[in-house]
């Protein structure tokens, strides 16, 4: 279903392009040996590089390469074995050298592939343009003096991933489902944390508005924007003003802008004309970056199975459907602990108490899935409780119930409270007997011909055991004895 | 006692070798001779406590029978090389004051290897220059004169340190060469000087003018002491990723003596309009030296020559205007700013009071050739040529061992002349610059006298880490020559 945003004049579609900013997981900064530690004080994790004091050299650090080249080979993409750091040169007070390193028209990564999983079920494919690596900034700090600004220079020359998708992206949905796999991706590979509160992942927005079946209109990039909810917010609403200027006769200018989540508007940051002129050039102090097929084979050995294989796998394997499968696997640990409960268990059954059950309480509680009081061990004794008639399905709710709120071990609980399933022939008759003996009018209902009835008695059945009765057993027993 | 300043690094480390004097007794002669010459404005810091306490320590450490290939030896450290704890300039006003935390790799090698250091010696502001008059620290004096008797130039932008060198006041010094920077001062001073092939001495710690193109290399008297002194500077470096991991030879072993059957080669695009005569016959006679050592000299053609010149001036501008955006006055070294001042303020008034009118020229025209619309033209053009120039010396290596040329278009200039004409000032460097795109180690022998008795320098120039073809060449060269003038005041 395309998304179209109604004008005054029509119909108008909307062309989105992300460029995601992605901090690499890694023990020391891209070009120097200092931490990448978050939350240290101030300026304790700068070495003289990140420092830029005179006559200091970057040298490469091979685990931010292997990463992005992992980054790379996860998104199906073109791995490229010569690539070069270049120069960005402006001035700012967070940025030391003055100038950052990062590459520019011969990235790390080429182009590849992200598949989006939408909320039907369907699936669209975005292309990714490149990836390249480069130095982050420091960070000014204006509120600490009422006169001056502080530097803390500790993400000063952090390895972050740039990942720039096409301008293949057509609604704030396809955004977002964007931003999730493309998170989804760098977690389960281990390259990034994807935390976009802790800033560990950004996100700029390149948004244009065309009628549908025309070309490219003049786009506007926001900038850093730090969730996948204001992300979609802001090209929405950015898209809107865009539509309005047109509409209203105006035409839209190239530019750079904030979007203001309080307020719920982008606001013009700077325009095309005071655009930086990033004079980019080889950067001298660098060779360029150059691999072989083995460094890139070595590194696809480590691949993980992939949010895409591993729904394939769930589909093929596990009966799911493409719903399911793409809702466990959307986080790692979510199919992590699918697959510990589904082991060895009917697994659409699994999917179905992992899914409706287990996340429709933690998303209550709000709770992620590695803080869930009920493990995966447990929520699978609970569904061999019930496969093996020990409890019925409805008393599977409530020893559930139990157990988000304890934490506590199903076969305990059940013992504990008495809730064991009454599959003793005598004891269920005893109780058929009983509501018999108590309703004969409704018994001869039934022999003549009211079927439906039956139904009242199991219920009344099932209450005078407390629910502990085997149903089928009580269905079968009612049978024999009311129309024998 | 013969006076200890006049001996050369080899004979001064013979004698130290065999007792004959001590490295204290050699570095308070050079103190001395550094108080008597202070004129010349050679050095920026001198540091007498310093060259005392480590000349002590390498007596002390000589006499446990630990001598480094260096011991002992007072050397001047041109101040570009970042030395621990010893302000280090750049010869700028935005680095007054600033006392690194660190060594150099360059200068840690060197004091490894037992090396003194007497003081930080002068240079033009960030190595910009080829006359060492854009000094915020004032202007060096060549120890040489002319008929006139006037003030002469340096050269540059080692100037200090092939002063210092000239006028005994170290027994050699280190340099740095972006485009000529060791080579036409060595020239102009009579001395020898060296730019080893780049990537052969670490980068690291050495303040940067154009990344691609600077390399550290020794100012000596003689060749036997550059090849003594690159061996004690050089070496792979992981700090540096453009250095190079390969071994370092015993450079003083290449010294045989011998090159009968090398090939020289002569450019014949190095014979410029212009070239004065003295310069065109000094090349002649170096010619003839060669072939009367048993050299075969061979014509070679190296037709991008002409472009080199404005190949550099757009290759290092660029690389500089962006190595220098680091000095904005924020973490060391100057700042200028006035109550209420915005961070723009700030950058403007500490980079406008900080740098010189050289080095402001240079950041404007590299901060041009970069800028959008201009790269192509300027910049990746310049990049294109460069490797041009590469592949001419390509060719002529595939005939020749070694190439001979003059070091530069004149001698020694009065200071003041060139000052009002950049374009001028830059013809300085025709000569060295094309060896420097080229990455490849070229050395300056003087070896003869201008008509005004002022010495004269030819270059070798050498296939890539094959200083030691240089070298041997070189020291033909110098005992053919056998310049043994002195500037006045000198002579042994």
């Amino acid at each position: 279903m395309s998304y179209i945003l109604e004008g005054s004049t029509g119909p108008w579609e909307i062309v989105v392009g992300l460029e995601v900013h992605c901090q690499v997981i890694s023990k020391s900064k891209l070009f120097s040996g200092a931490s990448t530690k978050f939350g240290n004080e101030p300026n304790s994790n700068v070495s003289l590089v990140d420092a830029a004091m005179p006559g200091m050299l970057p040298v490469v650090n091979a685990e931010c390469v292997r990463q992005a080249v992992k980054t790379g080979l996860g998104l199906k993409a073109k791995i490229n074995k010569e690539s070069v750091f270049a120069r960005k040169n402006y001035f700012y007070a967070d940025l030391p050298q003055g100038y950052q390193i990062s590459q520019f028209d011969k990235p790390i990564v080429g182009e590849g592939t992200i598949i989006l999983d939408m909320p039907d079920g369907s699936t669209k494919s975005v292309g990714i343009e490149r990836l390249h690596l480069e130095q982050d900034a420091g960070k000014s700090m204006h509120d600490q003096d009422p006169k001056y600004s502080h530097i803390d220079l500790n993400r000063s020359g952090v390895a972050l991933m740039e990942i720039v998708s096409m301008p293949d992206i057509r609604s704030p949905e396809e955004a977002g489902a964007y931003l999730t796999k493309l998170r989804a991706i760098v977690r389960y590979l281990g390259t990034c944390d994807g935390n976009m509160n802790e800033g560990s992942m950004r996100c700029d927005a390149n948004v244009s508005v065309r009628r549908p079946g025309e070309g490219f209109g003049t786009r506007c990039e926001i900038k850093n924007v730090n969730s996948i909810r204001f992300v979609m917010q802001a090209i929405e609403i950015e898209a809107k003003r865009q539509i309005e200027v047109i509409e209203g006769g105006g035409e839209i200018q190239q530019e750079t802008r904030l979007y203001d989540q309080r307020l719920g508007e982008t606001r013009s940051m700077r325009s095309k004309e005071m655009a930086h002129d990033y004079r980019y050039f080889p950067d001298p102090d660098l060779l360029p970056l150059v691999f072989d097929d083995a460094f890139i084979s070595e590194i696809e050995k480590e691949l993980p199975e992939l949010p895409d294989e591993k729904k394939a796998r769930f589909m093929r394997e596990n009966g799911l459907s493409a719903y399911d499968a793409g809702v466990l696997v959307a986080e790692k640990e979510k199919a992590d602990y699918y697959e510990v409960v589904a082991k060895g268990r009917d697994g659409k059954l699994a999917a179905n108490w992992v899914i409706t059950n287990l996340f429709g309480a933690l998303n209550k509680a709000e709770v992620g899935i590695a803080d869930s009081p009920v493990t995966a061990e447990n929520l699978g004794k609970l569904i061999d409780l019930i496969s093996d008639d020990t409890i019925s399905g409805r008393i599977a709710k409530d020893v559930f119930e139990i157990m988000i709120e304890t934490g506590g071990d199903p076969e305990k609980i059940v013992e504990e409270k008495g809730l064991k399933q009454i599959t003793d022939t005598g004891a269920i008759e005893t109780a058929i007997d009983e509501v018999i003996a108590a309703n004969p009018d409704k018994v001869e209902e039934i022999r003549a011909g009211k079927d439906k009835m039956l139904g009242w008695f199991v219920g009344q059945v099932m209450k005078s055991t407390g629910g502990k009765a085997n149903p089928g057993m009580v269905n079968k027993l009612l049978r024999d004895k009311i129309l024998g | 006692m013969t006076d200890l300043t006049k001996l050369t690094l080899a004979e001064a480390r013979d004698g130290l070798a065999k007792g004959d004097y001590t490295s204290v007794e050699l570095t308070e002669a050079h103190l001395k001779s550094m108080d008597a010459h202070r004129n010349l404005n050679a050095y920026i810091t001198e540091t007498p406590e310093k060259a005392m306490e480590m000349a002590k320590a390498s007596d002390a450490k000589r006499a446990k029978g630990d001598a480094g290939k260096m011991e002992g030896l007072p050397i001047a450290v041109k101040d570009l090389f970042c030395t621990e704890g010893v302000q280090t300039t750049a010869a700028s006003h935005i680095l007054e004051g600033f006392k690194p935390e660190y060594e150099s790799t360059v200068t840690s090698n060197l004091f490894g290897n037992g090396a003194v250091m007497l003081g930080k010696a002068n240079l033009d502001e960030f190595a910009m220059g080829s006359s060492n008059t854009s000094s915020y620290y004032g202007n060096v004096i060549n120890p040489w004169k002319d008929k006139s008797g006037k003030d002469l130039v340096p050269g540059g932008s080692s100037g200090g340190s092939a002063a210092a060198v000239a006028a005994n006041m170290a027994l050699a010094a280190t340099g740095t060469d972006t485009g000529g920077s060791i080579r036409q001062p060595a020239s102009y001073c009579g001395i020898v000087g060296l730019k080893p092939t780049y990537g052969r001495c670490s980068r690291w710690g050495i303040v940067a003018f154009a990344s691609s193109l600077d390399q550290a290399g020794p100012m000596t008297k003689t060749v036997r002491d550059a090849a003594i002194m690159l061996g004690a500077m050089a070496g792979h470096d992981a700090k540096d990723s453009t250095s190079a991991p390969i071994a370092v030879p015993d450079f003083e072993a290449a010294l045989t003596g011998d090159i009968r059957g090398m090939k020289i080669g002569i450019p014949k695009e190095y014979r410029v309009d212009g070239m004065p005569e003295e310069i065109s016959k000094l090349w002649d006679n170096g010619v003839a030296m060669l072939r009367d050592a048993g050299a075969e000299v061979v014509d070679v053609t190296l037709p991008h020559t002409k472009y080199a010149l404005g190949t550099y001036y757009i290759v290092a501008p660029a690389e500089a205007s962006s190595n220098l955006a680091r000095y904005d006055g924020l973490r060391y070294g100057q700042r200028v700013m006035d109550d209420g001042d915005s961070l723009d303020d700030m950058y403007m008034k500490s980079r406008a009071a900080g740098f010189g009118k050289e080095v402001q020229r240079r950041i404007m025209i590299g901060t041009y050739v970069l800028s959008a619309g201009y790269y192509d033209a300027y910049y990746n053009k310049a990049l294109k040529v460069r490797r041009r120039i590469y592949q001419d010396f390509e060719g002529a290596f595939g005939q020749v061992d070694a190439i001979l040329t003059p070091t530069a278009p004149s001698a020694a200039f009065a200071i003041g002349e060139n000052e009002g004409d950049p374009v001028k000032m830059y013809l300085n460097d025709v000569f060295t610059v094309p060896a420097s795109l080229a990455g490849l180690p070229g050395i300056s022998v003087p070896t003869g006298l201008s008509a005004e008795g002022l010495p004269l320098g030819l270059q070798l120039i050498g296939k890539p880490f094959d200083e030691e073809t240089v070298l041997r060449v070189g020291g033909v060269l110098e005992s053919a020559a056998n310049f043994t003038a002195k500037p006045a005041g000198q002579e042994g």
